[in-house]
Formats: C-alpha cells, structure tokens, sequence
C-alpha cells in the first residue's frame, strides 16, 4: 500500500499539467468533482420531482379547481383547462416518488457524499478506481435522463405507483402509463443499479484497501461507517432489483409469464398462465426495505458527525453507534414482508416479519438517543447543518414510531396503503434523509467550492423547510387513520372522508411554501458557488482528515505525504487539550490514553 | 381559496427578495470577517428550537383533538381488538414522541454556545446505553407479544359454517357472489370470460358457447386468410399478427378442454354455480354471523379495504385470497351512533389499479338475517350463455368486427 502512495505522490509531482474542460468537469476521475457531479444532477432531479409533487398538491388540495399554471406546465393533454388529468395525476405521482428515492436519496445522497467523503475521511489520494468512479455517475446521469424523458412519450411516464406492481405494470392495456413511459422507467432503473453497484464496490474496496497509516476501523469518522453499511447493502439488494426489473421487461416484450397469471383485461383472456404477482413484491421489496436504509444511514452519518463537531463533544457511545448501524443492516434484509401482510401471506410468516421488523426499533432507539445525550452539556452551535441535523433526529424519531403502528400486523391492516403509511415514511425516510443530506450539504460545502454558503439564507430555509415538512406530512396520518387511501385522485367520492378532507388545501399550502422556500437553497448554493465568502481551511473546527487538505483541490487531495492519523475522530473538548477539537493527526501527548 | 394561494406565492416571492437583500448586506458587511456564528444568531436558532417545540406540540394536541376519533367503533367483532391495540400503540409512541422530542429540542436550547465554556468530555457510558438498549427492548417485547396475540386472534381458517361470499375485483367495479341455496360456488375460470359470463363461471353450456364463439373467431379468420392467399390485399405484418391471433384461439380452446370437472359438497362445480347470485355494486351481509370473504381479480392487482371493519385484502389475480371476519354493527344502528342518516358502509380499492382507480368502491349494506335472507333471494340468478346455432347470423357477423379491432389494436 505504502507503494501505491508513493507511486501516487510522484505521479502529482511529476505530470502537473493543465487538464482540458472535458477531463475536468465532463468525464472527469476526481472523486471531488464526481462528487459535485452526483450533486447538482440530483438537485436538478429534486427540483423536478418537487414541481411535480406541487401539481398533484394542488389537484388534492382543491380537486376540480383550474390552475392556469399546471395548463402551463402540462399542457392541453395532461391538464386540460388547468384540471390535472387523471392519468396524469398518476404518472406525477410515480415519477415523484421514483425521482426521489432513488434518484436524490439514493444516487445523489450516497454519490455525493460517499465519493467526496470516503477518500478524504480515511486519508487515501483518491477511490480505488477513478474509472469505475467516473463510469458510475454515468451510468447515473443516463438513467437521470431516460427516467425524464419518460415524462414526454405518448401514453406518459409510468403510472403505477413507485413500487411498479405487475399486472399492472406489465400490460399496456391496463393503462396509458404502462406503455413506453414504463419501458423506459425499467430500462432507466437497469442502468441506475449498474450506477449504484459500481459506486458501491468501488466504496467498499475503498474503505478496506486505502485508509491511510493508523486509520483502524474503530477510528473511522461514523459518515464512513454509514456510508460503508450502506454500500454493502447495496451491492447485496440491488442485484435483486435489477433481477425483478428485467423478468418484467421480458414479460412486458418477450410473452413471458414469470408475474402473470389467469388474467382477462379488455375483452381478451391472455395467453399466460403459471406467473405469480407477488413473486415480484417479494423480490421488489427484498430491495425495497434495505433501500429505505440505504437512504437513512448516509443521513444518519452525516448527523453524527455533524452534531458532534457543533455540539463540541465526542459522539455519545461510538461503538454503540457502529453496532447499531451494523445490526440496521443486517435486520434490514430480513424484514421485507412487512409491506404484504395483507397480499395473502401465510400469517405465521406475517409475525415473523412483525418481530423481525420491531427488532429494528431497538438500534434505531439507541442511535436517537445518543444524539441527544451528544447534546447534553455540549457547547451548542447553530450553523445550518447543525439545525438540519437537529430537524433530522426529531423527523427520525417522529416518523420512527409511526414504524411501530406500521410493523404491527393487525394493526397494518387497516392502515396499509393510507395517508397513514404516506405520512410515516415522508418523515422517517423522506425528510429524514433530505435534512441528512442539506446538513451534509452546508457542512461540506466549504470543502467542495472553497468558499462559504450564506448562514442566514439557511436559517430562513431551514426553519420553512421544518415548519413545512411537518406542515404537510404530520396531519396525513390522521387522513389515512380515518381511511383514506394513497395514491387517490380526488376523495370527493367518499362521503365518510368528507370531514377529514378539510386537511387537504392546508396540506397543500405548506407543500407549496415548502417548496418554494427551497428557492431560498437554490439561489445561496449556486450564487455562493461563485460569489460566496472564501473559506478557510477548517470552518467548522473540525477532527476529521478532510479539512487538512487544502482549500484549492489538488489531485491526490494531500501536497505531500499523506496524513497520519493517531486519534480517533471525536475528541472535541478533551479535557487533557487547551483547543476544544484535537484533529485525528495530532499524536498523542505522553501519557495521554487513546480514546 | 384560489385568491388564498395567490397570496401565498406572492408572498413567499417577498420573502424571498427580502431575504436575498438580507443576504446581499450580510454579504457586504461581513467581507472579510472569518465565518463565525454570531452571538445572536446562535441565540435566536436556540430560541426558535423552543417556539418551534411548542408549536409542534401544540400543533399535536389539537390535531389529536379535532381528529382522534378518525373512525366510528368497529363494526366488526375483532375490529374491537384491534382498536385496543391501536389506542395502546398510539398512547406508548406518543408519550414517547413528546418525551423524546421534548429533550432534543430543549437540550439545542439550554445547552447553546457560551463563549468560554468547554463542554463536557462524555463519550460513553455503558450504563446509560445498556439502560437505552433494555427499556425499548423491553417495551418492544410488550408490543411485538400484545400484537401477535391480537394478529392470531383475527387470522387463520374461518368456521365451517361461516357465510361464504367472493368478492371479484376488475378495472373498476367490484362484484359480490353468493353461492345460493346448494352453499356451494360454482368454478370459475378466466378463460370463459365473456359479458355474459362476466366472472367466467364455469358450466358445460357456458364451456360450449365459449368454444362456439371461439370457433366462429377462428373460422372468420382462416376465412380472411383464406381470401388473402387468393388475392393478396392485406399487409404482411398484419397477415402475421392474423396467424398470431389464430393460435392464440386455438390455444385459448386448449385451455378450455383442460378444464376440469371436480365434486365439492357432492356437487359437481360445474353445476354449483347454477343458483350463484351475482350482485355488482352493492354487497349485502347478515349481523352477527361470521363471514368468509373470498377474494377474486380480473385484471391486476386490487385491495378490497373495508375501513369501518378493520379488514382489507389483497385481490391478486390467479390467487384466491381469503379473509374472515363477523359484523356486529348493522347499517341502521351505525347510522343511529355516528348521527347520520345517510351513513353506509364502504367498500373501496386500495391498491392503484389506473385511471379510475379513485372512484372503484361499492356499497356494503349490514343488516338483521331476515332482512339480508329477503335480500339475497331477490338478486338475479347466475345464467349460463345461452349455446346459438352456429347458423345464427349475428354470432357469425360480431365477432368478425370484434376480432379485426384487437387485432388492430394489438
């Protein structure tokens, strides 16, 4: 290893020249501008599933009212006279939820962050392959673009709700958005998990192989811990994904029938038999659960470290939060069947599921709690990151015990597929990760531009965007307990809704201020890109490697050698140091006990 | 509320301009100064963290208070349990939610930055983490046992001589099936679909009227084929998807001869299904009595969700699913206790299924044994397609323009 260092310092040395535009910022190997690659292509992604979240909001909020705007938007065939079409609404729906799990949270949560942090945090000069690395964002930027241009073909973009569920799905017959706009969205998706797999393997060769002289495991900062679970539970669910996805594309274009059976649709009784639709949700959802961890832990990373470093303390039981981040991912694989209790499945494996399920509360109990006992007695700073890392264990918690009502069997029954299971996850999963990843946003963005985000705009948008978030999500669990379904055009047909409907145009104005206010976000990181105050090398008074490199990036990110690390992470306010933070290249003194 | 929204947007825009020339000052007074939270920043966020709390909170209580009571009592027998273990859950998560909550915003607030002031070196205490690990275990223990119990209680087989009825789900209305005075369901097929037939069930007129329509569709066909070789008119892709449609017919007459004839309650299930009654739009079930509700689908995936129950199922089609349950409440006397008298009971579908996906429910009706044994008695019996001769004219001309539009369509 020592060698490849050497071989690494030289090459920076000797081959210093000017790099065309191409190589730099288009198909570049940097893991610092993959990183603000991965970046903007997913605030461009979550800019689009947001306007898309507003027109739906607003047909919910006043079903039948004509808005000009959505006209404007969408055109004479998806909103004629203003009035969201009912295909439309559905199409609007799936592409939201698809942008955002997968495209924001996940590519651009994990791509982000992984590729900027992990070199830095562990003190390597770059990822393991910078080829992989640049073929992985590709890959990502492809997908981005299919997955839009699936909004703009006849019949519209995939309209069966996030999770695709076959028959639906596979058969154009059953609606206009099965047809090319869901080819599409499964061929984005193929090429989205080849994105996500070589990411993911390039992380965790990464983590093992380059970590610099005396970075132990047990010394790594936890945003490299989450990251490294996360990539793991990847690299062994979306595999599974890609599998589900391409049996239904075959059957959708080669008369397959691994997910149909027994099915007349449009006056014709088809020529499948033998399928099994929930094959499909069994293997959908194999992903689906550790997904909705690959999304939370990268957030659940960044709020560990960034809490720490603002509260001035070392974060509460560091191991305690590895073995939890650990035990979330193992559990995470073995819980998928919460989301079909009610498909028919044998109820004694249903309680499997049920205790499997609760299980996880107990780490993820742990993990809240130790952020607030890092709180206690700390020395609280409020920069933006550190507010939205505030926000991120309140939505946590909130959302999480939501969790509890869901996990429940008897319980889910009559809650499942409601505003109810909307509300939960849009804060435990939603929210929880958006603030994860804003945090990880105004912390780090001295270290990826070089210069400073403006702190009073991030105060403004991180208390609209709290207010809103909860604004919107919170009353929707009282909708979907008193039974309203997900996913519903309009609930003007259920009387026994009526009362509860009131909601509705409340509902929809924070989501409306609430997505405006991310304006606020839009205009500070693109005007502070190029305008904002220059940083120094370490604004936040921080432990970690990355802010020893230089505020300039340079390729092999250390001018000489690189780092050596004596301490662990987190040794904020060590009584045994004048300075409230000992950065993790700092020896010990004589006598001092490692941590 | 239109003019609402205007409002809102307008001001958001000002907000935001104002904001931005916050900013731009901010900017321009701070050029050079190291980029330090200020003093009084720091101690409005830590105040907000307090405001922003107690509206939370208060925001909680008065959502609890205006819609706590989100659904009348369960109108079925093990609703009542599960309401039980709702009210128990809902109480435990929100003490815990106000306890948590309460101490990370209150400790943002007391424990804000003081110049001079060291934190406190605290990175561990097994105690304290051991005592963290325990409680929710112990406490999850509690739920995961209270809930299975309760899970136990309300699944698994139905009685023997609970009331049986299917429940068949397509794009989107929902159909009701009794199974008439023999108790027992006739077999269904998908294959003997047909707007005669519209549950496909099976009976050996309803098995010749199908093979006779098929025949007539394979007949016209091969009659166009027939002509094209003769004087070729047609283009060649679509004399392909001819070909296609024509082993498709003939394959689909395969699955028909397939069919087998089975004996249930010593009835042939090709026989059962004569005095099925068939009811779309509106079901019917007696109080007091516990019924099987056998679930069926056409097309795709539906959910049959039946809120003031506490009951919801899958449909899937290819897969018979099933679910118990006894109504304890009946339509009258719920409209007496929720004070409206226009007050029904609902049936709705909860998974997405397309386009009219929102507005695929039907009427369930709870009412006393007599009323619902008056009831059913007057519903149409299920009857088979009637077998045409094949000379018939109009069997001979509909299929012909029906069968070139799907070939079309195709």
């Amino acid at each position: 290893m020592e060698a490849t260092d050497n071989m690494h310092a030289q090459d920076h040395g000797h081959h210093h020249h000017k790099e065309s535009f191409i190589s730099k910022y288009v198909f570049s190997m940097d893991h610092k501008m993959i990183s603000k690659q991965f970046l903007i292509t997913a605030i461009v992604m979550g800019i689009v599933a947001v306007m898309l979240s507003i027109f739906f909001r607003l047909q919910l909020g006043w079903p039948g009212e004509k808005f000009q705007i959505l006209n404007a938007f969408l055109g004479d065939k998806w909103a004629p006279d203003g009035i969201l079409d009912r295909n439309a609404y559905l199409a609007m729906v799936t592409i939201h939820g698809t942008i955002m799990v997968f495209f924001v949270l996940t590519g651009g949560l994990s791509g982000t962050f992984a590729n900027l942090l992990i070199p830095l945090q562990i003190g390597a000069r770059d990822m393991a392959s910078g080829f992989l690395n640049m073929l992985s964002y590709w890959f990502f930027a492809v997908s981005s673009v299919i997955m839009l241009a699936s909004l703009f073909v006849e019949g519209g973009a995939a309209s069966g709700g996030w999770t695709i569920y076959p028959p639906l799905s596979a058969l154009p017959q059953a609606m206009p958005g099965s047809g090319m706009g869901m080819t599409l969205w499964l061929i984005s998706m193929v090429l989205f998990v080849a994105s996500s797999l070589l990411g993911g393997l390039n992380y965790v060769v990464t983590i093992i192989n380059l970590r610099t002289k005396g970075m132990k495991m047990t010394r790594l900062p936890l945003t490299v811990w989450a990251l490294f679970v996360t990539a793991i539970l990847g690299i062994l669910s979306f595999p599974v994904l890609v599998s589900a996805v391409v049996l239904l594309l075959m059957d959708r274009s080669m008369g397959t029938a691994f997910y149909l059976s027994d099915i007349y649709i449009q006056g014709e009784a088809l020529d499948v038999t033998g399928g099994s639709p929930l094959l499909y949700q069994h293997l959908f959802w194999f992903l689906g659960h550790p997904e909705v961890y690959i999304v939370l832990l990268p957030a659940l990373g960044i709020s560990s470290e960034v809490i720490s470093t603002n509260s001035r303390k070392p974060i509460f039981g560091y191991k305690a939060m590895i073995g939890s981040i650990l035990a979330i991912g193992f559990l995470s694989f073995i819980v998928w069947g919460h989301h079909m209790y009610i498909t028919g499945m044998n109820p004694f494996l249903g309680s499997v599921f049920v205790f499997t399920t609760l299980l996880i509360a107990i780490p993820s109990a742990v993990k809240a709690f130790n952020y607030i006992t890092t709180l206690w007695q700390g020395n609280v700073r409020f920069t933006p990151a550190m507010l939205f890392s505030v926000g991120l264990v309140s939505t946590f918690v909130t959302g999480g015990l939501t969790g509890i009502i869901l996990a429940d069997s008897a319980l889910d029954v009559n809650v499942h597929d409601t505003y109810f299971v909307v509300a939960h996850f849009h804060i435990v999963m939603g929210m929880s990760a958006i603030f994860g990843m804003l945090a990880g946003v105004y912390h780090w963005f001295p270290k990826m531009y070089g210069r400073m985000l403006n702190t009073k705009l991030g105060y403004a948008h991180f208390w609209l965007t709290l207010v809103c978030g909860f604004g919107v999500f919170f009353p929707m669990h009282f909708v979907g307990m008193a039974g309203a379904p997900r996913r519903y055009y309009s609930f003007s047909e259920f009387e026994f809704l009526d009362w509860v409907m009131d909601l509705n145009p409340y509902i929809s104005i924070f989501a409306i201020v609430g997505g405006a206010a991310q304006i606020l976000f839009l205009v500070n990181f693109f005007h502070s890109i190029f305008y904002g105050q220059k940083a120094s090398q370490n604004p936040w008074q921080s432990n970690t490697l990355e802010w020893t490199t230089p505020v300039q990036h340079i390729h092999g990110n250390w001018p000489g050698a690189l780092p050596e690390v004596h301490r662990w992470a987190y040794d904020y306010s060590n009584p045994e140091h004048e300075e409230d933070f000992v950065p993790q290249v700092v020896p010990l003194k004589p006598g001092e006990h490692a941590h | 509320m239109k003019l609402l929204i205007l409002l809102v947007i307008v001001l958001a825009i000002i907000a935001i301009a104002q904001l931005t020339k916050v900013y731009e000052l901010s900017r321009s007074l701070r050029k050079n100064k190291e980029e330090e939270i200020s003093a009084a920043d720091n101690k409005l966020n830590a105040n907000l963290m307090l405001v922003w709390m107690f509206l939370f909170f208060v925001g909680t209580v008065f959502l609890y208070v205006r819609y706590g009571d989100y659904l009348p009592l369960s109108a079925s027998a093990h609703g009542v349990d599960v309401d039980q273990l709702m009210k128990v859950n809902i109480w435990l998560i929100t003490i815990v939610f106000f306890i948590v909550n309460f101490f990370l915003y209150f400790f943002a607030w007391k424990y804000q930055y003081k110049k001079g002031r060291k934190a406190r070196f605290f990175a561990h205490d097994n105690r304290l983490e051991m005592l963290w690990t325990l409680v929710p275990g112990v406490v999850l223990a509690f739920i995961i046992v209270y809930g299975l119990i309760t899970w136990n209680k309300i699944t698994g087989p139905a009685s023997a001589d609970a009331l049986q009825i299917e429940l068949y789900s397509r794009q989107f209305d929902w159909t009701a099936r009794y199974p008439g005075e023999n108790k027992t369901f006739g077999a269904a097929n998908y294959n003997l679909i047909s707007t005669s037939n519209p549950l496909g069930l099976v009976t050996p007129d309803g098995i010749r009227a199908k093979m006779d329509e098929l025949d007539a569709q394979i007949e016209n066909i091969e009659h166009q084929l027939e002509e094209n070789k003769m004087m070729p008119l047609l283009p060649e892709s679509y004399v392909a998807t001819l070909e296609d449609k024509v082993s498709r017919l003939k394959r689909h007459k395969q699955r028909i001869s397939d069919l087998d004839e089975n004996s249930v309650n010593g009835l042939s299930t090709w026989e059962a299904g004569n005095d099925d009654r068939l009811v779309k739009g509106e079901m019917h079930i007696p109080v007091n009595k516990e019924v099987e509700l056998i679930f069926r689908s056409q097309d795709v995936i539906h959910s049959a969700y039946l809120p003031h129950f506490r009951s919801q199922m899958n449909c899937v089609p290819g897969v018979a699913t099933r679910l118990k349950m006894t109504p304890t409440v009946t339509t009258e006397e719920m409209r007496k206790i929720t004070g409206n008298d226009s007050f029904n009971y609902i049936l709705l579908c909860n998974k997405v299924c397309g386009a009219a996906h929102f507005n695929m429910q039907m009427k369930v009706v709870v009412e006393s044994e007599a009323d619902y044994n008056a009831w059913v008695a007057k519903q149409k019996m299920f009857k088979a397609p009637e077998v045409k001769e094949a000379s018939d004219t109009t069997l001979a001309n509909e299929p012909k323009k029906d069968t070139v539009a799907t070939a079309m369509g195709n």
